[in-house]
């Protein structure tokens, strides 16, 4: 490209700025709409399944930080039983490698995102609040079958689908329908 | 004969004193006056949040109010409600004085701006003079916010606005000195009467001239280096928290309703139009302007100190004083042909004066030996 | 009588909103004019080479991931690679197909990135990062389609990548590669041929090729200045021998230079992802079998790649057990840094701003 030197360049990029006002803006209103994360998401929280634990404490040796702490008793027949499960999320970088490690699939990541406590005491999870229930839910980091299960995520580069079909489309003009408190 | 000195008379028809029929319409026009430019910083701020937003394709603020039109009110009472820390060895007065330095001239200046036929305050016959001698005030403000900081940063943005808002007022005069030599006199409402045809297809280099001088002197892109956020993180109003700070944003608005009210007045006809009320035709070129200067600010990086001198003083002020002698000589000597052999002079002139003055542009300079 | 000035000293310190990250300098000006610069880092040092070496090989990979963490996927390629290289392990083609596209697509992203923001620094006002981040948000949908976060990635294993692919990647990453080519159009047309950009750029912060080659620096920096000096075409590891592709190199070494260098390495990238994604074999393993503890023999090692701002390299030294004995990261933005002070006497403060952008740094990995 040659360079001329009286305004063309700024003239061009002008023109540039002054299409941008027709595109679709690509803000998404958070509370009101919410986007699908990705099925493999390494949420803010681990998914502990009880009847599969044996107590064998090697997501706690994998652990880059010691974030896990694992105490058990010897119960008949040679098998262990956990006392105590308790993972710090506070600390917790979420990198899945005590996912990865767990050889009877016994742990998971967490599907949610918004986990925010008030207090930092309660970021600890204990062994009941751990446990997988209807309001925690897994994701699929390494466990494929329960990723087979879970809604596709929406993806940026289908700009222009439909919320429905995997694409991001938003309102031209940004009207938001339900307005909430935004807080 | 201004609607306000015939409200005046009126009133001294039904025998009110000589001094009440002379206060009464100047409070009345005052508050009239100050309503209509608060209001309309306060809808400029509103305005260019919104479409800046949109041409970075994001949506503006839109949480407070119908799409976000109490947010400059949340703004202003969020500054209100802040903490005025003042710097230790801060010079106390000049600190304090500053932001009313820079704000006040503002609201000064729309003394003599038209707003319809004969709605204007104060009809004076020098209304070129005065604005321009207002408008340099602000000037002397922002150093006095440098200065009386005590933080380098500030020192430094300080430095930097004498020179450039001293520099850019010659090229800005000078081509106003063309547009009153076109209209014959320097009467604001005169030279609104005087436009026919617009003056900005009479004069476009001297629209541009003046057009670029008035960014540069309201501190906005492509000539904000003071306030350049990258570089000296806040430059002259670094240190200011609270009422002052609002006093200076508030300033920056204020001096965009400003220029973009003296442009719309003197080169685009004012309040002149067809079919809608004057009012509404002096809005809407105000904002068409204001959108052009939003749509400037989102496109283009800013110029560095001396590239900003080196523009004002080498290109911008000869091509004034050119502007200047062809227009002396068109209303000298082509006084009774039809205006648009004047249009087309003009803007073949223009386009060759950048032409020719573009060649002097060179890059890769500004390094000195240390 | 002549007027008497006073160099005095500017502290541009860890809070400053161009420092891309925690970076001080102390700047010594005379008017606008640097006379002297005297950067000071270790605001971020978390002391990630001495925690490693108390860590297994593979608990250090989060760490690598907090080095430079716009890209931490090449920091995980490196450390991967650099592993794989002491303890003799065989990565599956399918997986060296996969490694080049994802390191191709961090790429893009960290140039993307750094354009914008020196593009920021020069003023201009935020528009041209929000443009450039829609791309990059692409990227990274893309990569939280594969291993579920967004910055701090941990995807690379030794001997391959760590999950399986899922099918509805393939059409999404067809699509960004088609459109891509066209946005980088529209970001020259924005500013590439700007006056005001190219009086703010064009002879600003000169990096001569010999100062260049001699504090060892690389990357686009290197390349801006003449030396035509890649890694993938150099010293080729991986499978980079199989595409065609250009190294884009600079002229003079100014800050123009070292922004068109950008440009053009992204415009490369889009090509070699195009000749991956049709060159991917459809089956095969996507990992070698690797035991979770992992004993390297004795030895020592030096393993580097080409990232997007430089030679980052790894230095480990192993004695048998199942943590690194050593564990050196030679970061290519310390390197390229050690010329700030050169580039930058006889400029002023905004130049300063630029030259800095320019060099495109980022303090995690500076300070490790």
């Amino acid at each position: 490209m040659k360079f001329e030197r009286y305004g063309i360049g700024i003239a061009k990029g002008m023109a540039l700025t002054f299409k941008h006002l027709f595109r679709y803006p690509l803000t998404v209103q958070y509370p009101e709409e919410k986007l699908v994360v990705s099925r493999r998401i390494r949420g803010n929280e681990l998914v502990w399944y009880p009847d599969k634990c044996t107590g064998c404490a090697t997501c706690a040796k994998s652990c880059p930080q010691g974030n896990i702490e694992i105490a058990t008793h010897a119960a008949k027949d040679n098998k262990y039983v956990v006392d105590k499960f308790e993972v710090d999320t506070g600390r917790c970088m979420f990198c899945g490698l005590c996912v990865e490690s767990c050889p009877y699939e016994a742990l998971a990541m967490g599907y949610a995102y918004e986990c925010a406590q008030y207090r930092r005491g309660d970021l600890v999870l204990k062994k009941e609040t751990i446990q997988i229930s209807d309001a925690r839910k897994p994701s699929g980091y390494y466990r494929p079958k329960i990723e087979e299960a879970l809604p596709k995520q929406t993806l940026l580069v289908y700009w222009d689908k439909e919320r429905e079909e995997g694409g991001q489309k938003l309102n031209f003009l940004g009207l938001s329908k339900k307005r909430g408190r935004g807080v | 004969m201004t609607l306000l000195e015939e409200f005046g008379l009126w009133l001294k028809t039904l025998n009110w004193p000589e001094w009440a029929a002379y206060v009464v319409p100047a409070l009345l026009g005052i508050v009239v006056v100050l309503g209509f430019v608060l209001a309309l910083v306060i809808i400029f701020i509103w305005f260019e949040r919104r479409l800046l937003a949109r041409f970075q394709v994001r949506l503006g603020p839109n949480r407070l109010g119908p799409e976000g039109i109490f947010q400059p009110l949340a703004t202003g009472l969020k500054v209100l409600l802040k903490e005025d820390i003042v710097p230790a060895k801060a010079d106390k007065v000049v600190h304090w004085l500053a932001p009313i330095v820079v704000f006040a001239p503002i609201l000064l200046i729309f003394a003599v701006v038209p707003l319809g036929q004969r709605a204007i305050f104060a009809d004076l016959n020098v209304g070129v003079v005065y604005v321009v001698a207002i408008s340099s005030i602000s000037a002397v403000g922002i150093y006095m916010a440098g200065w009386g900081s005590n933080n380098k940063y500030a020192l430094l943005g300080a430095m930097r606005s004498i020179a450039q808002l001293v520099s850019y007022e010659m090229p800005i005069v000078l081509s106003l000195i063309g547009v009153v030599l076109m209209a014959g006199s320097l009467s604001m409402t005169k030279i609104v009467e005087a436009q026919a045809i617009p003056f900005i297809l009479l004069q476009p280099l001297g629209f541009a001239i003046f057009f670029l001088g008035a960014l540069a002197e309201m501190n906005r892109s492509p000539f904000d280096l003071l306030e350049a956020d990258s570089e000296i993180v806040a430059g002259f109003h670094t240190e200011y928290s609270g009422m002052k700070f609002a006093m200076f944003y508030m300033g920056e608005f204020g001096h965009a309703v400003t220029y973009c009210c003296i442009i719309a007045t003197l080169f685009l006809g004012g309040w002149q139009g067809p079919l809608l009320p004057p009012i509404i035709w002096l809005l809407i070129k105000v904002f068409a302007l204001y959108f052009v200067m939003i749509w400037i600010r989102a496109t283009m990086p800013r110029l560095r100190v001396d590239q900003l001198m080196g523009f004002a003083w080498k290109a911008l002020f000869p091509m004034a004083v050119v502007n200047l002698f062809v227009v002396a000589a068109e209303v000298l000597w082509l006084q009774t042909i039809t205006p648009w052999v004047i249009v087309g002079i003009n803007f073949v002139l223009a386009v060759f004066l950048v032409l020719m003055w573009s060649r002097l542009f060179t890059l890769g300079g500004g390094r000195v030996e240390v | 009588m002549a007027i008497k000035t006073e160099p005095f000293i500017l502290n541009m310190g860890p809070q400053h909103p161009s420092t891309h990250g925690v970076f001080r300098m102390r700047v010594t000006l005379d008017g606008e004019v640097i006379v002297g610069l005297e950067p000071i880092i270790g605001y971020l040092h978390r002391g990630i080479e001495k925690l490693a070496e108390g860590r297994t090989y593979i608990q250090n990979m989060p760490f690598t991931d907090r080095l430079d963490y716009v890209t931490s996927m090449t920091n995980n390629l490196a450390y991967a690679m650099a592993v794989e290289k002491l303890a003799g392990i065989k990565v599956p083609e399918r997986a060296e197909y996969f490694r080049v596209v994802i390191a191709e697509m961090m790429r893009i992203s960290s140039h993307l990135m750094g354009v914008g923001f020196f593009l920021n620094d020069l003023g201009a006002m935020m528009t041209p990062v929000l443009y450039m981040w829609r791309e990059r948000e692409k990227v990274v949908d893309l990569f939280e389609m594969l291993c579920g976060q967004r910055l701090t990635y941990n995807y690379m294993r030794f001997g391959g990548v760590s999950q399986d692919v899922p099918e509805e990647f393939w059409p999404a990453l067809k699509r960004f590669v088609a459109e891509m080519p066209k946005f980088i159009d529209e970001y020259e047309q924005l500013l590439s041929l700007n006056e005001i950009l190219l009086a703010r750029t064009k002879g600003v912060g000169i990096l001569p090729s010999d100062m260049a080659v001699n504090i060892g620096a690389s990357g686009p920096v290197l390349r801006a200045s003449g030396v035509k000096w890649d890694l993938r075409r150099a010293d080729p590891y991986s499978i980079y021998d199989r595409f065609d592709f250009d190294v884009p190199v600079g002229s003079v070494g100014d800050c123009y230079d070292r922004y068109m260098v950008k440009i053009e390495e992204m415009r490369q990238s889009v090509r070699i992802l195009e000749q991956a994604i049709a060159q991917f074999p459809a089956k095969g393993e996507l990992c070698a079998n690797v035991p979770l503890l992992l004993r390297p023999p004795v030895g020592e090692v030096y393993g580097r790649i080409e990232a997007p701002k430089g030679e980052l390299g790894f230095y480990l030294v192993s004695d048998n057990s199942i943590a690194p004995y050593r564990f050196h990261v030679r970061t290519p933005e310390l390197i390229n840094l050690t010329a700030l002070r050169e580039m930058t006497i006889g400029w002023k403060v905004a130049d300063l701003i630029i030259i800095f952008g320019s060099i495109d740094i980022c303090m995690g990995e500076i300070d490790r």
